[in-house]
């Protein structure tokens, strides 16, 4: 199993109140699934994303990535498994806006101590995957939308990650380069890539096998996608 | 990850607010700018004004009548009443100075306007009455012929050795050995020529002639003060040397226990003491503004890395969620911060260094650089950066990748 969750809660203090993200997710997922996480807003998607991406620690609960344990990891340690476990795809892409698509795409093999010519080579290779082998020397700000949304997965994918995390990957595109990025995603699916993806809408979440629907902290339906293949 | 991998990244973000960056700098550039002007300045002077007093030979120190630097007005009617130095004094040095090599006398007359048939120097020549151990003592050299021996001394013999530049105006297109020049009159017959000492500040240090000293006295008499230079066995023996010239010319003169000395001793140092003790506020000040300057800079930058820090919180953000650590974050800040600090301080060096050539090109103070100073430089700027980052850098790395990426 790749991924097991137990119990988890996350609690924040607000003030001098107490609000409860999430009370008690348990889930599992496996290697090389296609899952979506719905929600209406406050239900805890959020919260979630960021506990399984290794952005935040669960308040209790266990979460286990690959077998390791991980619910009480250090920050270095836990930007230690972002790096080398987690390829992050954003709503808002996410580039920064002064280095090229293919300086982008290096950054994690950066913090991850590649030298500079394996690092290019795994960059150019991973841009080549998402099409854009004519665009690496382009700044965010001359590509557009879906192209940049691409630079972004090719990012995400440069570590080979164990899942890539999708937080409304579309939220910010049109609907025709929005499925174009779908269909990148379910190429990744079929070259074995487990995805996950956050999403309010229903015609996104039907690209999926599995749909996670929470609701108050709680995981309200947990089934096989009917539009899935 | 490499730390030089920051080194890219903070030109980048340097570059891209370059007004506001330049801004920043110019509390780091004026700092630097006037270490550097200033050092090189005092370094120039200092280094010429060595080479001025090196006008004596090494281990040499002379005494004679007058301090060697007047300061205040009122220097010379208080030296005025001392004794001249005589024979008599130059004599016993001579005998009972036991750490001394050679002892040389010398009487001076300025203002001189030498001939050679048609030739004629401008009146500004000095004529040097003095002994075979002139050449040494002075760190002088032979150029042409030779120069005047004991022999020539005890026979009051009518011969002169030429300065450079006195040969030359004398004796524009012939060689001047045998010949006769005339000084105040009397005939004196060519033997030798200096070596060319060059000038400092502006001023040849070749226009003298030197006679034996007892023609000296019958050409101009010796109602004057006499120099006696002293050259040491050694460079150890030089301050017992000194020490005991001082006590043989106080016996000498007559100078009673507890009585300062009638009479000043001056060696290649008193210079360059003098000069120390004169530019020693100056660098103060100079320092000082400096200092003041690089905190007013240092505050400056750490305000301009806190924006810095704000306004790309969303990409710490980014960074922290694709693996950069805190210390990844920290360093990339605190580089930042000291390249920030470093380019203004290689401007400040470029600028400092122009300005001293160009005070050197229409004064005629010299520019020197000491390279310490600007290695100096350099680490200052880099510790101001370091100092004064640690802080933003900080507030980045603990940044919450998750609110840091929610920042818009």
């Amino acid at each position: 199993m790749l991924i097991q969750l137990e119990n988890i809660t996350k609690n924040y203090q607000v003030g001098t109140v107490t609000v409860t993200a999430l009370q008690g997710i348990r889930m599992d997922i496996d290697h090389n699934e296609y899952v979506a996480i719905m929600g209406p807003s406050g239900s805890g998607k959020s919260t979630l994303m960021n506990i399984l991406g290794c952005l935040d620690t669960p308040s209790s609960g266990s979460y286990l990535l690959n077998n390791n344990r991980i619910s009480d990891l250090d920050d270095d340690r836990l930007a230690e498994i972002r790096n080398r476990e987690i390829g992050f795809v954003f709503q808002t892409f996410n580039l920064l806006p002064r280095a090229n698509a293919l300086q982008n795409v290096e950054l994690p093999l950066i913090y991850r101590g590649l030298p500079a010519a394996k690092r290019r080579t795994q960059a150019r290779d991973a841009l080549a995957s998402v099409g854009l082998a004519d665009r690496m020397d382009h700044k965010p700000n001359e590509l557009s939308g879906g192209q940049r949304q691409r630079v972004a997965i090719a990012r995400a994918l440069v570590n080979n990650p164990s899942i890539i995390l999708a937080d409304e990957p579309t939220g910010n595109l049109d609907s025709r380069t929005g499925d174009e990025i779908m269909e990148i995603f379910e190429g990744l699916h079929e070259a074995g890539n487990t995805i996950i993806l956050v999403t309010h809408e229903e015609y996104i979440a039907e690209h999926t096998d599995r749909i996670v629907r929470l609701r108050d902290g709680l995981i309200e339906r947990d089934e096989a996608a009917n539009g899935g293949h | 990850m490499q730390l030089a991998e920051n080194i890219p990244i903070a030109l980048t973000a340097v570059r891209a607010n370059k007004m506001r960056s330049i801004l920043t700098l110019l509390g780091i550039i004026i700092g630097v700018m006037t270490i550097i002007t200033m050092q090189s300045l005092i370094t120039g002077l200092r280094k010429s004004i060595h080479e001025q007093v090196t006008a004596l030979g090494s281990n040499v120190f002379q005494v004679q009548k007058f301090p060697a630097i007047h300061t205040g007005g009122d220097m010379f009617r208080k030296y005025r009443n001392r004794k001249n130095i005589t024979l008599k004094e130059y004599e016993a040095v001579k005998e009972h100075v036991t750490a001394a090599k050679s002892v040389g006398a010398e009487y001076w007359m300025g203002g001189q306007e030498l001939r050679h048939g048609e030739h004629k120097t401008l009146p500004i020549i000095s004529v040097c009455g003095g002994t075979p151990e002139f050449i040494d003592n002075n760190g002088y050299e032979i150029g042409d012929g030779r120069f005047i021996t004991p022999q020539d001394v005890d026979h009051n013999r009518q011969y002169v050795v030429l300065g450079a530049d006195v040969a030359r105006q004398l004796f524009p297109y012939d060689d001047p050995l045998q010949k006769e020049i005339k000084i105040s009159g009397r005939r004196f017959e060519v033997i030798g020529v200096l070596q060319s000492r060059g000038s400092t500040f502006g001023q040849s240090r070749d226009t003298y002639v030197v006679i034996p000293i007892g023609s000296f006295i019958k050409v101009f008499g010796k109602e004057r003060s006499l120099n006696i230079t002293v050259q040491a066995i050694s460079a150890e023996l030089y301050n017992t040397a000194m020490e005991q010239t001082t006590g043989v010319m106080r016996v000498v003169r007559k100078v009673p226990p507890g009585e300062p000395n009638d009479f000043d001793i001056f060696s290649n140092d008193t210079l360059i003491e003098f000069f120390d003790n004169l530019t020693r506020y100056v660098r103060i000040v100079a320092i000082a503004i400096a200092s003041i300057s690089l905190l007013v800079a240092g505050i400056g930058i750490m305000n301009i890395m806190l924006v810095s820090v704000t306004e790309r919180t969303r990409e710490i953000g980014i960074r922290k969620s694709i693996g950069a650590k805190r210390r990844d974050v920290l360093w990339q800040f605190l580089i930042e911060a000291i390249v920030l600090s470093e380019a203004g301080g290689v401007i400040g060096i470029v600028l400092g260094l122009t300005l001293a050539r160009l005070v050197a090109l229409v004064s005629p103070v010299p520019a020197a650089v000491p390279i310490w100073t600007v290695v100096l430089g350099l680490l200052f700027c880099s510790a101001v950066g370091l100092i004064f980052g640690v802080y933003p850098a900080t507030k980045a790395a603990r940044l919450d990748p998750i609110v840091a990426l929610r920042f818009e």
